[in-house]
């Protein structure tokens, strides 16, 4: 089975084709199950293969599988081929399974929608992609999906085109990965120009003695390579696409812009992991701007009232959590929350897209309230949704969430602040959206109230599902149970080498300490209920007390609801000045130069022209008249010769 | 007795003749009559030479010469009455449309 790992990519991509070039007399109802079962295929194959693979050693899980010979050029030699080890498998279960619901939901969320086909054609391209990044066996095939993976979020941000915001939605976001992917793209160079090849494990292999510890080469590609990420997973300083990108139809922010293709920068740090081991330098820098980020979006997501918006940013901020996991050595952890967001961060975006359905398309969360009669599987998938991202026990982001925050006491007490502070804010905010759409007075417009009702259960459903996974989710990861981490002892192997490069000599002797743990898991858990208590307290028993804060800071709450003039400050730096710069181009060197150039020889041309032209009179006399003249100029020089 | 001399100058007066007659006169029937008339001329010279030498070829020539001047008129003539019938003349410098 583990043989036919090229099928996981390759079912989405039909689904792409047929629904893309044939699907123009289909049914909707064909289209979305086409577009719903070729990622459904993906997930049985990676299942079976994850069974497989689970009857192995924990030592030989890293199967590589070459399909083709993709470039062969001197000493370039780049296969399509295929690495399954329990990191890739996770990813790919989690992009094809969660990506089958989400298309399942899109079936019902979509329905009636003009360009029903455009939409899940895309969708199951960007499916495609992604399952190529996660399972590439190199950084030249990863580099492929990760473009791809772009240009299904700009196309599919861009959805509703006709909406101008939306198209500019797009436009940046494609623009600013751009950046990030440059610095990736430098990364992948700096590597190829070291190791000589592109194969994931040739490189890790060779890492420990083509580079030196610590040295400045390693740091430098790491960082690269962690400014391409920055851009994909929408870290400082680059964030400032994600909340945008929240234009597109709300299925794709669930799938795309929460679950999968932004946690591809996490997944990327993590494949790489033996590289950021070697730079302790890189990894700071991971922690510091993940801990920075989680903060920072945080407190953006706290004064949104658009309640996408504040599900972007948390997502923004629990990616910063996943990045804080990977620069502490948490590799595991990282990819643990990674999983478990994925269901609860889907599933919260899933809730908020039922909520918009039932509201006639209603972002604005001034206008909701007391919602839960109307929408009841909707209000428990939700609540499930903010339960699980604020970490209550026994919810999946419970485990995971816990588990970094101690990974980051272990490695220096700022992390944890860093990480407990986000948390109060996550569970603050999160609970915040809850109260101020499901609870409290109806603020419900009329002309919106009369026709509220709950989503069909092509939608409620995939939601029922999601919200199990995000109760049951956190399960494989218990920490305390000797053997209870089934999560972590999967994936540890493939970090095993990192660990030791980081460890290096320094024995932990394996002291857990469970008292520590316990202490801290109360602490977030307790951290965690006074969000909501707060939130409580704000949004239920006293509903003025926002007003009155909002006054009591105005200066401070105008900054945090402006989202700190980043993205003005950034028209102001870098767009503007681009923009004015081209201007000048234009109108200097391409009017001026360039047109100058071309006009100009048009008008010698012309010119020349108007003179020869006056020989042409039209007469056929005067023809005949030059033939005998040239004739007799021929005849009398040859004779006079 | 005539000699070859006789016949080149007959034929250059001919084609004198009929270039005059191209540049000089204005109607299209007689400008083709004209070179018609330069073609003899041609012809004559042929002729001439190819009794002088005693070679068959310059004759042989000749009627391809003849040929193609019928093909030449009957086109030539078409012409002229496709034209007169568009423009209702056939003087030349009447019919000047082609020029800037």
């Amino acid at each position: 089975m583990i043989e036919l790992v090229w099928l996981i990519p390759i079912f989405p991509f039909i689904g792409f084709l047929i629904n893309g070039l044939f699907g123009r007399r289909f049914s909707e109802k064909t289209i979305g199950w086409i577009g719903a079962g070729s990622v459904g295929a993906s997930f049985v194959v990676a299942v079976s293969i994850f069974f497989e693979i689970l009857k192995l050693a924990p030592g030989n899980r890293s199967v590589e599988k070459i399909v083709y010979s993709w470039i062969w050029s001197g000493d370039l030699n780049v296969p399509i081929g295929f690495l399954v080890d329990p990191l890739s498998l996770i990813m790919i279960m989690v992009v094809s399974g969660v990506g089958c619901i989400i298309h399942v939901y899109s079936i019902g969320y979509m329905h009636g929608e003009l360009g029903f086909r455009r939409y899940f054609s895309y969708l199951n391209l960007f499916v495609f992609n992604m399952l190529i990044l996660v399972s590439a066996n190199n950084f030249l095939l990863m580099f492929v999906g990760w473009e791809g993976v772009g240009l299904c979020s700009y196309l599919l941000i861009g959805y509703y085109y006709e909406k101008k915001s939306a198209s500019d939605a797009g436009k940046k976001a494609f623009i600013v990965n751009r950046i990030g992917d440059f610095g990736f793209l430098l990364g992948m160079f700096l590597i190829f120009t070291i190791f000589g090849t592109f194969n994931f494990t040739d490189v890790f292999g060779a890492a420990p003695e083509k580079l030196t510890q610590g040295g400045a080469i390693v740091t430098l590609i790491t960082i690269l390579l962690f400014v391409g990420a920055t851009g994909k997973s929408a870290q400082i300083p680059l964030y400032t696409w994600l909340p945008d990108a929240m234009e597109g139809p709300t299925p794709v922010s669930a799938l795309i812009h929460a679950a999968t293709m932004v946690t591809a920068g996490v997944y990327m740090v993590s494949r790489c992991s033996v590289l950021f081991a070697m730079a302790p330098v890189s990894l700071t820098v991971v922690a510091i701007i993940g801990g920075a980020t989680a903060l920072f979006a945080a407190t953006i997501g706290m004064t949104q009232f658009d309640i996408k918006r504040v599900l972007a940013y948390s997502t923004i901020s629990q990616l910063g959590y996943m990045f804080m996991a990977c620069g502490v050595g948490a590799f595991a952890s990282g990819i643990f929350h990674l999983m478990t967001h994925a269901f609860f961060k889907a599933l919260l975006f899933m809730a908020a897209g039922s909520v918009m359905h039932a509201m006639s398309g209603e972002l604005d969360m001034r206008k909701m309230g007391n919602l839960r009669k109307k929408l009841p599987y909707t209000h428990l998938t939700y609540l499930f949704g903010t339960l699980a991202i604020a970490g209550i026990f026994p919810f999946a982001g419970f485990f995971s969430k816990d588990e970094i925050l101690f990974y980051s006491f272990e490695k220096h007490i700022a992390f944890w602040i860093l990480g407990a502070v986000a948390a109060v804010m996550t569970s603050f905010y999160m609970f915040r959206s809850v109260f101020m759409t499901f609870y409290g007075k109806s603020r419900v417009e009329k002309d919106v109230a009369h026709h509220l009702h709950e989503s069909p259960p092509m939608m409620t459903v995939p939601l029922m599902v999601l919200a199990f996974l995000s109760l049951v989710g956190g399960l494989v990861g218990i920490p305390m149970l000797e053997g209870g981490h089934v999560f972590a002892d999967f994936v540890g192997p493939v970090f095993a080498p990192a660990k030791a490069i980081i460890d290096h000599g320094v024995h932990h002797e394996g002291h857990h300490n469970v008292t520590a743990e316990i202490i801290l898991m109360a602490v977030s858990l307790g951290i965690a209920i006074f969000g909501l208590l707060v939130a409580r307290f704000m949004y239920i028993t006293s509903p003025e007390t926002p007003g009155r804060i909002v006054q009591r800071f105005s200066g401070l709450h105008k900054l945090v609801y402006n989202k700190y003039w980043i993205d003005e400050l950034y028209d102001f730096l870098f767009v503007n000045s681009i923009v004015e710069f081209s201007k000048l181009i234009w109108k200097k060197f391409d009017e001026a130069v360039i047109d100058g150039a071309v006009n100009g020889v048009a008008a010698v041309v012309r010119a020349f022209g108007s003179v020869l032209r006056l020989l042409q009179t039209g007469l056929v006399k005067d023809y005949a008249l030059s033939i005998l003249v040239g004739a007799i100029v021929v005849i009398g020089y040859l004779l006079l010769r | 007795m005539v000699t070859l001399e006789h016949y080149l100058v007959l034929s250059a007066l001919l084609f004198a003749l009929g270039i005059a007659g191209v540049m000089l006169r204005r109607n299209l029937i007689v400008i083709l009559m004209s070179l018609e008339l330069m073609m003899n001329a041609v012809n004559l010279s042929f002729v001439a030479f190819s009794r002088y030498l005693g070679s068959i070829e310059g004759q042989i020539f000749v009627l391809f010469v003849m040929v193609v001047a019928a093909a030449e008129v009957a086109v030539g003539l078409a012409i002229a009455v496709a034209v007169f019938k568009q423009r209702g003349t056939i003087n030349i410098n009447d019919i000047s449309l082609l020029k800037w």
